[in-house]
């Protein structure tokens, strides 16, 4: 009885919770700028979510976000010129809290000139075991109508199904844990309608050509994360996770954060955070393929490489003075900036002077920043 | 592809089974809740959510899943595309 108790407590101990399901989060406004630079791309603007509770059961959420994207990339360096354009994204969402029950409807529709998402999603949690336990369950779909700009006879759909699970688990009176879970199922036109793998052609003058990339048109995947949150004796936090992708294109990922947050005085919150993340290759994948049509399926993206990247994140919040706060509302304004390193193991920079396959390996450094207000209301 | 899918799902089932059964379980063990609600204090501090900035964390989500081929078990719910 003793080792089955034992194996219980440490199954808990591997399983996740969340700490506020039995009453809704507070009311909540929040403005945010974001900017990411590197890779010869430039990508910004604003973002807003809101959070407003209509009663004590029911809380109404809405979010705007946009992109504006310059993109001077290495894919589109190597076969196309530099371009410009829009995302805009919408989600509105309603919670219901029912006992120790909530649930959640979610809709968000993404927009670009040639690509539109829309998907809705649902999920209900449920605390138990004396409100150490959270169990919540998720399911979304998603369908997509993908253009390519140029060509208005060019119109392809995809579908994406998701269903996630966490469980969320109080261990001490100063750490936490949680386990998730996730599936997704894509299926439909999953290629970037742009992008082209090159391969070798002595009738060319350069000794390369391309052609458009293929991808099947069905992708599984499956992701697992374990993420744990432990309290300091000082007042300061310690977060940290660890998550395992696989999918049916045979990539393979994991990536760890540590996150370390620090209170100084009243009205200062500072955080330092660190990131690993690697993958293998789509088993389709090749930086230059033999000849035209070497297999059914051919990618060159090289987000279906082989690579790994490092983020190393700093992050201040200033908690306003109350006589600083507009209706005597909690505010706060953050600013938050990451580095991130790619190197990739075999995508190599067709733009560097060299022989074709004898390119140095391609990497590059990108620089996101985030500074945003959030008010409590 | 159907059997890797239908793998996928069974795997999935598997994982929610065994936490059910664990949380389940343990409960008909007697094992009782060991950390009281007014012993909770420390956990509830907003410091200790890794979505202490939900707009932020979106933004975080959103940079990682255009550039990475993994996704998932974010725990914002997925970002939009913006990769082309």
């Amino acid at each position: 009885m003793v080792v089955i108790k034992s194996g219980c407590f440490l199954l808990l101990a591997l399983l996740s919770v969340s700490l506020q399901a039995a009453i809704l989060a507070p009311d909540r406004a929040e403005v945010l700028y974001h900017s990411y630079q590197g890779g010869g791309m430039k990508i910004d603007g604003p973002a807003v979510k809101l959070r407003k509770k209509a009663s004590e059961s029911v809380a109404l959420t809405a979010f705007y976000y946009m992109d504006t994207i310059s993109s001077a990339s290495v894919d589109v360096l190597s076969t196309a010129s530099e371009y410009a354009e829009e995302r805009q994204e919408a989600q509105l969402g309603i919670e219901y809290l029912h006992n120790k029950t909530t649930m959640a409807v979610n809709f968000r529709q993404s927009d670009e000139n040639d690509y539109l998402a829309k998907s809705v999603s649902v999920s209900v949690s449920h605390d138990t075991f004396g409100d150490l336990t959270t169990v919540n369950l998720g399911l979304s779909y998603g369908d997509d109508e993908v253009k390519r700009n140029g060509d208005e006879n060019f119109l392809q759909q995809a579908q994406h199904y998701k269903i996630r699970a966490g469980l969320s688990q109080i261990l001490t009176r100063n750490l936490t844990a949680q386990l998730e879970v996730e599936a997704i199922s894509d299926s439909g036109f999953l290629n970037n309608p742009y992008r082209t793998v090159r391969f070798i052609d002595p009738d060319s003058q350069a000794g390369v050509a391309y052609q458009a990339e293929i991808y099947p048109n069905t992708r599984n995947s499956f992701t697992s994360k374990l993420s744990a949150s432990y309290y300091l004796p000082y007042r300061a936090a310690l977060i940290a996770h660890y998550r395992y992708f696989s999918d049916s294109w045979q990539i393979t990922a994991q990536d760890v954060e540590v996150l370390y947050r620090h209170p100084l005085g009243e009205h200062f919150e500072f955080e330092f955070k660190a990131r690993q993340y690697q993958q293998t290759q789509a088993e389709f994948y090749q930086d230059l393929f033999p000849y035209r049509d070497a297999q059914n399926y051919l990618a060159r993206d090289k987000e279906l490489s082989e690579f790994s990247d490092i983020t190393l994140g700093i992050g201040a919040t200033y908690l306003l003075p109350e006589t600083y706060q507009l209706f005597d509302w909690r505010s706060e304004v953050s600013v938050q900036w990451d580095y991130i390193q790619f190197d990739y193991q075999n995508f190599r920079d067709p733009t560097a002077q060299a022989a074709v396959g004898e390119e140095p390996l391609y990497q590059f450094s990108a620089n996101v920043l985030r500074i945003f207000a959030s008010i409590y209301f | 592809m159907q059997k890797q899918l239908k793998n996928l799902f069974v795997n999935k089932l598997t994982v929610l089974a065994l936490i059910i059964i664990s949380v389940t379980g343990c409960a008909q063990l007697g094992v009782e809740p060991w950390v009281k609600p007014y012993e909770r204090q420390n956990l509830a501090d907003p410091i200790m959510l890794r979505a202490r900035h939900p707009i932020a964390l979106n933004h975080e989500a959103h940079v990682y899943e255009a550039r990475e081929s993994a996704r998932g078990a974010e725990g914002t719910g997925g970002g939009g595309c913006g990769c082309n």
